[in-house]
């Protein structure tokens, strides 16, 4: 219990409560882990019924693109972390540079996850297709899930990209500053945990065979 | 709860004459006190409320004989769909917490607001608009969702009505169920007064707090599991699809892991308001205080480990069948210990009969018969004759409605003269108690016979075994609806006409009751520190042991 | 929030991580991400699920700790992570104890 804020407030001043604010981040990640959580059950138990299969489907996606994006993004949790060390020794144009440098490296992950899909649509691998659907049922079911997992996956690489978009116009209007900066760290744990939801991704999909 | 001292008397205008940032209307849509959001979640919700209460009284005419009466079979479809979407994401589920959690706990913990106020009443907008965007759909081209509100798979990406809006408004109201939960949690670690430990917090809190945890950690699921049902209908990817290697069966899994324990989110508030009615009226305090709160998480714990009773027919492992049901009578255990602690709390106490007692009275015995026909409907044998029956129907009316229905009445009862700074006519309020609980009893009660002798549920049509059990249940349905007419007039003409009310006309001891009512805007003029549990009724105690 | 967003002059210094220190832990994913591609080139068989499993897991708890901060936070949160950690294996468990014995 904040009895350090409770006591504050008692006494007439109204205490910032950063460890609050860090706490319904928390929270909220917390709904975003139990999302994906979902889908990766439904995968466990798909990949379960259909292990051959699998292992089959899994052939069709690039190792090598696999393994950069995951650098790429291990690297963005690096410097994002990194922006909020500056942003506490108040280094100002370092903690956006960083930032600047996280949503680049965003941005690199999902041109590769475009090409990616843009190849496996031009062999025809995509939902729906005739060649989809000539192919064994485990294979469907793996294709499936891996657009809906790692596009649903983008999807939050997209909306991490404008929460921290929005942090960098928060410190440079100020209202991030050495002083106060929780919701710089608030931004930086969404951004993690996209970092970790990829994490489990990259082997379940990509490392099968 | 006493304090050091008294606490002063407020010179600040109640909440409803503060000046806001922008005037009339406009002061309540953009306002981020929680006081005024929970009327603003009282108000919407009774209009869903009242329409989905009509939908069902619509229903029960159609049920009066075999075959059409009113509605054609189709039409029967959407209505019972809208009936349950309606009363479970727009009025249960929302329920208790979004309006009495949000105007009660932050006072009941000696707190200004929530966490996030803000958050709190992007909470309200997205439940407001995610319940237009359910009423809306069943006007679109396509014409109402007729899947029944659980979305089964594989009709629910084959028929061509408006599904996706449905779920997408159910999405919508989850993400409103999620920060709600979220604010609560946080709000209730971290801005509780000086002085107020755990355990002198207000049971009523406890169910809140844990709760907030299901709406948290449960809701998601529902949230990917619809939006893969409008991938299916988008791009027939073949997740739940037979034809190209998914499971329905997994659907149905995914859906009842939130559903289940979503009903524990209808209930845990109810539960807790009972707790917290009770001490009062029996001036006395609550029996096993330690117990109660912490069967609260332990029904939060338990309730989400036993989803799958819901899926008993559909062809499951036996190993995955017996867990699922041991399970199911285990969360049987927390509920029955509030039970004995209730009425060991009634027990040789100096009992107040007034409304919000009774509806708590009816709250307990309901909740009872619920319970016991749910841990009937837990046992596998016995599941196989009556699943999808109007058993099922029954035990799940005498919970959600006869329990957290009937708990939402009472609390309405209890808290009016606080929200509202008026206090509402006793005999109406009394005679309401009587036409809903007869009523409801009369509707109901019958169905658990109905669906023992073979009557399935969702079937517009019947032999003609079943007409009189139907015929009694229908007229239950009007007496219902009568005592809720009866109330809400009660209410709202006690709005305008009633008495002022004291600050605490029942004599409570929780926090909320040493405010004005209505409270100021910030509640408190200075946060209490609290020095001792709740309910702390032992100057009543010692007088009746005196008097002896 | 608004109700806190006058701070007052007293916070606790908080816990400030260093470059170093968050770049040895990412040499360590990085490493640890080398290993898991390794891996999956070796014959584990039924083996090759656990193994890729624990690595992921053992970077979400570096990414967690350090990058998270969550070594450094209120102890609640470890709890919080816990819980939500334990409600999501449950889902898993539970619903393998319909298909893992069908």
């Amino acid at each position: 219990m904040s009895s350090h804020a409770a006591e504050a407030v008692a006494h007439g001043h109204t205490h910032r409560d950063d460890v609050g604010s860090k706490m319904g981040m928390w929270l909220f990640l917390f709904t975003e882990l139990i999302l994906f959580g979902g889908m990766f059950i439904v995968y466990a138990v798909y990949r379960y019924m259909h292990q051959a299969e699998f292992h089959l489907a899994a052939s069709e996606l690039d190792r090598l693109v696999g393994t950069v994006n995951t650098i790429v993004l291990l690297t963005s949790s690096l410097t994002v972390a990194m922006s909020i060390t500056a942003m506490q020794e108040g280094k100002k144009s370092l903690a956006m540079l960083l930032v600047g440098i996280t949503i680049v490296l965003a941005l690199a992950f999902l041109v590769n996850k475009y090409f990616e899909w843009d190849h496996k649509f031009a062999v025809g691998l995509y939902p729906g297709s005739p060649e989809l659907s000539n192919k064994p049922q485990g294979v469907i079911l793996y294709f499936g899930l891996y657009y809906v997992m790692t596009g649903l996956h983008a999807l939050h690489v997209i909306i991490g990209m404008a929460v921290l978009a929005v942090m960098m116009g928060f410190m440079k209007t100020g209202t991030i500053h050495q002083g106060s900066y929780v919701r710089l760290e608030a931004g930086a744990l969404y951004w993690h945990l996209v970092d970790i939801i990829w994490i489990f991704l990259f082997p379940l999909f990509y490392l099968l065979h | 709860m006493a304090t050091a001292a008294a606490l002063p008397v407020s010179t600040e205008p109640d909440f409803y004459h503060t000046k806001t940032k922008y005037k009339g209307i406009l002061g309540w849509i953009f306002t981020t006190d929680h006081k005024r959001i929970g009327i603003l979640y009282l108000v919407t919700m009774m209009v869903f409320f009242l329409t989905a209460a009509t939908l069902g009284v619509l229903m029960r005419l159609e049920m009066l004989t075999s075959g059409k009466t009113i509605v054609e079979a189709q039409t029967y479809n959407t209505f019972f769909t809208l009936h349950g979407i309606m009363m479970i994401f727009l009025f249960i589920i929302p329920g208790l917490p979004a309006v009495f959690g949000n105007f009660l706990m932050p006072i009941m913990i000696g707190a200004k607001d929530v966490f996030f106020p803000r958050l709190n009443l992007l909470s309200w907008w997205l439940f407001l608009f995610g319940g237009l965007f359910a009423l809306v759909s069943v006007f679109l081209p396509g014409g109402a969702v007729d899947t029944g509100w659980t979305f089964y798979v594989p009709y629910s990406v084959r028929t061509n009505t408006n599904v996706i809006p449905a779920l997408s408004a159910a999405f919508i109201l989850g993400f409103s169920s999620i920060l709600t939960g979220l604010n609560f949690v946080t709000t209730i670690h971290r801005m509780r007064a000086p002085g107020m430990t755990w355990f002198r917090m207000p049971l009523f809190t406890w169910s809140l707090y844990s709760t907030a945890w299901i709406q948290i950690l449960a809701t998601p699921i529902i949230g990917i599991t619809l939006l893969l049902i409008a991938i299916e209908r988008w791009f027939g990817v073949g997740i739940f699809d037979p034809t190209l290697g998914g499971d329905p069966v997994l659907y149905q899994h995914l859906f009842w892991i939130y559903s289940h324990p979503a009903v524990y989110i209808m209930i845990l508030p109810g539960l807790g308001v009972v707790s917290e009615i009770l001490p009062v009226f029996a001036r006395r305090t609550i029996f096993g205080y330690k117990f109660i709160a912490f069967s609260s998480l332990a029904i939060a714990f338990v309730g989400s480990l036993v989803w799958a009773h819901h899926m008993f027919t559909v062809g499951m492992s036996n190993t995955g069948m017996f867990v699922f049901s041991f399970l199911t009578f285990l969360v049987s255990i927390p509920s029955a210990i509030k039970v004995f602690n209730w009425i060991a709390t009634l027990y040789k106490a100096s009992i107040e009969i007034e409304p919000p007692l009774l509806f708590i009275l009816s709250f307990i015995i309901q909740f009872c018969i619920g319970g016991f026909t749910g841990l009937i409907l837990g046992t596998l044998a016995i599941n196989i004759h009556v699943q999808d029956t109007y058993f099922v129907v029954g035990h799940f009316h005498y919970v959600m409605f006869g329990g957290t229905g009937f708990g939402l009445f009472a609390a309405l009862h209890y808290w009016y003269p606080k929200m509202f700074g008026k206090m509402y006519k006793r005999k109406p309020a009394m005679v309401s108690w009587f036409l809903t609980t007869v009523g409801f009893n009369l509707l109901y009660f019958p169905m658990f016979v109905l669906g023992y002798e073979g009557m399935p549920r969702r079937y517009f049509d019947y032999l003609q075994e079943f007409q009189t059990l139907h015929q009694i249940a229908t007229v239950g349905s009007w007496i219902l609806y009568a005592g809720i007419i009866v109330m809400v007039v009660n209410l709202i003409v006690s709005l305008f006409r009633g008495p002022k009310a004291v600050a605490n006309p029942w004599g409570g001891e929780t926090l909320e009751w040493k405010v004005p009512s209505p409270p100021p805007l910030e509640n408190f003029d200075e946060i209490p520190v609290v020095t001792t549990g709740p309910y702390d009724y032992s100057k009543y105690e010692k007088a009746a042991q005196e008097a002896k | 929030m608004a109700q806190h967003d006058q701070s007052s002059a007293h916070h606790e210094t908080p816990h400030s991580v260093s470059y170093t220190q968050y770049l040895l832990i990412w040499l360590g994913l990085v490493m640890l991400t080398g290993l898991t591609v390794a891996l999956a080139g070796v014959d584990l068989g039924r083996w090759i699920i656990v193994t890729a499993l624990a690595i992921a897991s053992i970077k979400t708890m570096m990414v967690l700790e350090v990058f998270m901060h969550l070594k450094f936070e209120d102890k609640t949160f470890r709890l919080f992570v816990l819980v939500a950690c334990v409600t999501l294996a449950i889902f898993f468990i539970l619903t393998f104890f319909d298909y893992a014995f069908a």
